[in-house]
C-alpha cells in the first residue's frame, strides 16, 4: 500500500510553509513509540496532531540511547519491554499518514537502521509516507551509507548541529541539509529544563546566516515561554520530553487530553 | 556526492565517528591534539618518565617453565602487566590520556569502568597530575568489583554509580558519554579501551603498544628470536591490541585473540563480539557488537567484569576480517581452571581477565602443536577477583 504522494521532504516542506504563512512557530512533537503502552501511540499521536503540531517525531527505542536524558531513556526502555520494533514505529507512522496526511519522521540511534537495512529501510519509508530519519549518532562524516538509500526515495536525513559547531564547520556542512534544520538548543542531552540556554539565540542567529531552510530548535524545550522567547529566533521547536512527562503523569485515561493541551499551549505561544 | 571530508579513523570497514554532533568538533580537537602531543619529544619523554619511575615499566617478561609443562607448550613467556603501579596494563594509557589532557588545558576528567581496573588507573593518574576526576561505574559492577571502588575513592575520585541497562560497563559508557555531551568544553573524557570513537581506538593502541615494543625487544634477548605465537585476552581490546601493535608485521608470528565465552557462546550468555557476534555500531564506532535482530545491544555475561562488553575494538575487528589474528573464545570455567592453574604452577594471582588467554595455551597446544614459544599478555593481578573466585570454590 502507496498512500504517498508527496516525496518525505516535500511533506516537510509543506508543513513549515502553512506555520509560515500562519505567522507562528512550527511544532514538532516526539512521541516514544509504545510509550507507554504498545496500543498508546495510535490515540497519542492523534492527541498531538489535535493540538497542532505540524510534524511528528516517533522515537525509535534503542538500547544505548547515549544522547538522551533519564525521561527519554526511561521511556525507551518501556518500549523496549512492549517489544516495539522499528517495523512497528513505521506502521505508527504509516497510520499517520493514512489517516491525518501528517508530516511523521522516525527518530532514532543509528544501529537498528542499520540492522534493518539502508534500502530496505529507504523502501519501507517511502511506502509508507515518512518524511525522512533523524539519528543523533549519526554526523554528516558518517552519513553516506544512509543517505545513499534515503536520498532517492525522497526521505530527508534531518542534520544536527550544536552550539559547539565552530561556523566553518556550518559553512562546509549546512549546503548539504534538507528538510529542515534541527538546533541542538544546548551543549547536553535531551530533557526538559526550567530555563532557556543563553547560547541558543547567537547559536540559531549563525546557522540562520547559514541556511535557507526552517530551523527547528529542540532539546530542553518544555514550557511556552520557551517557545514565546524563540519566536523571531527559529522556525520551529522540538519538545520530547515535556511531551513524555506530560503524558506519564496525567491521570488514568487522560494522556491524550494532557499531551493535547500541552501542544495547544505551545502552538499558541509560538503564535504571532 | 563526495563527503565534506574523508571518512576518519577507519580501519578497514571498521571504526569512524558515530556521535552527537555536539561532540564532533571535540573529537576532531582531541585527534589534533593527540597527534601533535604525540610528535612531541617533551611530551613522549615526560611520559616516558612517568612510566619508568611512576610506573614501574618496562614490565619483566617471566620464563613460566612449570606452566608451559602443564598446558603443554615449549615455552610460555609471561608479559608481566599485573606487576605495574595499580596492577594492569590500564595505567599505561590513563597516565598517557591524563597527561594529555593538562596539556590540553581541561581540569576535570571523566572515565568509564568495568572491573574497576580502568577507573583505579584514571583516578591515580588524575591524583599524580592534579586533576579532577569523574568515574562512572554500573551499580552491578561495583558490587562485584567492591574494592576497586573503594580504592577509587581513596584516590579523590567522584565515583558514580549507573543504574540503568544491564548496569554494566556499556551503560557506564553511555553515561560518560552523556557527561561529555554536557561538559564537553572544560571535560577531558579518559576512555579505557581501544574501543568507542575515532582517534580513541588509536589513541589507546599508540599508548598500550609499549607492552608489545618490550615484549618484542624482551624475547629477542631471552629466546634469540621471536616467539611462533603472542596472544592475549580481548574484552574492548586495548592490551591485545596493545602487545599485538609492535608483532602485526612479523608475519611469521602467530597472533590470538581470546574473548569471554561466559557459559558458552552457543548458551548466548558471553562477551565474545567477534566470535558470536555481527557488525553494528556502538559507542561511536562500527565493529563486532552483539546485538538481537533488530539491532538493540544485547545483555552479556562474563565472570570478568573487564571483559564484559558486548563490542569490541575496530581494529580488531578489521584484524579478524584481515585473517591477521585468529579470535577465539574460552569459557567462565575455563578461565577459572586456569586462574587456579597459574597459581599453583608459577606463584602468580592473575586477574580473571588474562586467565582466558591463560585458558586457551592448552588449545594452542592442540591445534597447532607443542613446539611452540607462546608469548601471553598477563594484563593485570587478581587482587579484585578474589571474591569472585572465592564465591565459586
Amino acid at each position: 500500500m502507496t498512500v504517498a504522494r508527496l516525496s518525505g521532504i516535500e511533506r516537510i516542506e509543506r508543513a513549515f510553509a502553512a506555520a509560515k504563512r500562519e505567522r507562528r512557530m512550527a511544532i514538532v512533537i516526539y512521541l516514544m513509540t509504545g510509550f507507554p503502552r504498545r496500543d498508546a501511540t495510535r490515540g497519542l499521536v492523534r492527541a498531538a496532531l489535535d493540538g497542532g503540531a505540524d510534524v511528528i517525531e516517533l522515537g525509535v527505542p534503542f538500547s544505548d540511547p547515549m544522547a538522551d536524558g533519564t525521561t527519554v531513556q526511561r521511556a525507551g526502555e518501556t518500549a523496549l519491554r512492549e517489544g516495539i520494533r522499528l517495523d512497528d514505529c513505521i506502521a505508527e507512522a504509516r497510520t499517520a499518514v493514512a489517516e491525518r496526511d501528517a508530516t511523521v519522521v522516525l527518530m532514532g540511534y543509528l544501529n537498528p537502521f542499520l540492522r534493518y537495512g539502508p534500502q530496505r529501510l529507504a523502501d519501507a519509508l517511502r511506502s509508507a509516507g515518512v518524511a525522512g530519519v533523524i539519528a543523533p549518532d549519526l554526523p554528516v562524516e558518517e552519513s553516506a551509507e544512509i543517505d545513499a538509500a534515503l536520498m532517492p526515495a525522497g526521505a530527508a536525513r534531518i542534520d544536527m548541529f550544536a552550539p559547539t559547531t565552530p561556523d566553518g564547520r556550518l559553512e562546509r556542512l549546512l549546503p548539504r541539509a534538507r528538510g529542515f534544520v534541527y538546533c541542538v538548543s544546548l551543549t547536553g542531552v535531551t530533557g526538559a529544563r526550567a530555563g532557556l540556554s543563553e547560547e541558543v539565540g547567537p547559536f540559531v542567529r549563525r546557522v540562520r546566516a547559514r541556511t535557507p531552510l526552517p530551523i527547528v530548535v529542540g532539546f530542553g524545550i518544555s514550557r511556552p515561554e520557551h517557545v514565546r522567547a524563540l519566536r523571531g529566533v527559529a522556525d520551529g521547536v522540538a519538545v520530547g520530553s515535556a511531551a513524555i512527562d506530560a503524558i506519564d503523569r496525567a491521570e488514568r485515561g487522560r494522556s491524550e487530553d494532557a499531551l493535547r493541551d500541552l501542544v495547544r499551549s505551545l502552538r499558541e505561544a509560538g503564535a504571532a | 556526492m563526495s563527503l565534506p571530508e574523508a571518512a576518519r579513523g577507519r580501519f578497514g570497514a571498521f571504526g569512524g565517528q558515530y556521535v552527537p554532533e555536539t561532540l564532533m568538533p571535540a573529537v576532531i580537537e582531541l585527534e589534533a591534539a593527540f597527534d601533535e602531543a604525540w610528535k612531541e619529544p617533551a611530551f613522549r619523554d615526560e611520559l616516558d618518565g612517568l612510566l619508568r619511575t611512576y610506573v614501574g615499566r618496562p614490565t619483566p617478561l617471566t620464563d613460566a617453565r612449570r606452566l608451559a609443562d602443564a598446558v603443554g607448550l615449549r615455552r610460555v613467556l609471561l608479559k608481566r602487566e599485573d606487576l605495574t603501579h595499580t596492577g594492569a596494563h590500564k595505567i599505561n594509557n590513563a597516565i598517557g590520556q591524563a597527561l594529555l589532557a593538562k596539556r590540553m588545558g581541561k581540569k576535570r576528567v571523566i572515565a568509564e569502568t568495568g572491573a574497576g581496573q580502568h577507573g583505579v588507573a584514571t583516578a591515580t593518574a588524575c591524583a599524580l597530575l592534579g586533576l579532577e576526576c569523574v568515574v562512572y561505574m554500573g551499580t552491578l559492577d561495583m558490587e562485584r568489583q567492591r574494592p576497586n571502588v573503594f580504592r577509587m575513592r581513596l584516590l579523590g575520585a567522584d565515583v558514580r554509580g549507573v543504574d540503568a541497562g544491564s548496569r554494566t560497563l556499556k551503560d557506564a559508557v553511555n553515561e560518560a558519554i552523556r557527561d561529555w555531551v554536557t561538559n564537553v568544553r572544560t571535560t577531558y573524557y579518559l576512555l579505557g579501551s581501544a574501543i568507542g570513537m575515532h582517534p580513541y581506538p588509536t589513541i589507546v593502541r599508540e599508548l598500550q603498544s609499549v607492552i608489545g615494543r618490550e615484549a618484542r625487544a624482551q624475547s629477542l634477548d631471552l629466546l634469540g628470536r621471536l616467539p611462533d605465537l603472542v596472544t592475549a585476552c580481548v574484552g574492548g581490546g586495548s592490551n591485545a591490541i596493545g602487545t599485538f601493535a609492535a608483532f602485526l608485521g612479523d608475519t611469521a608470528v602467530r597472533l590470538r585473540g581470546v574473548e569471554a565465552g561466559g557459559e558458552g557462546v552457543p548458551s548466548g550468555k558471553h562477551a565474545a563480539s567477534i566470535v558470536g557476534g555481527s557488525v553494528g555500531v556502538l559507542h561511536g564506532t562500527k565493529t563486532y557488537v552483539l546485538q538481537d535482530d533488530d539491532g538493540q545491544i544485547r545483555e552479556t555475561h562474563s565472570i570478568s567484569a573487564g571483559l564484559d562488553y558486548p563490542g569490541v575494538g575496530p581494529q580488531h575487528a578489521a584484524l579478524h576480517d584481515s585473517g591477521r589474528v585468529t579470535y577465539v573464545a574460552r569459557t567462565d570455567a575455563e578461565a577459572l581452571d586456569a586462574f587456579r592453574l597459574l597459581c599453583r604452577t608459577e606463584g602468580i594471582i592473575p586477574a580473571l581477565e588474562p586467565a582466558h588467554a591463560i585458558a586457551d595455551l592448552r588449545y594452542v597446544a592442540r591445534e597447532l602443536g607443542r613446539d611452540l614459544d607462546v608469548l601471553v599478555c598477563l594484563s593485570g593481578r587478581g587482587d579484585k577477583d578474589l571474591d569472585t573466585v572465592m564465591r565459586t570454590l
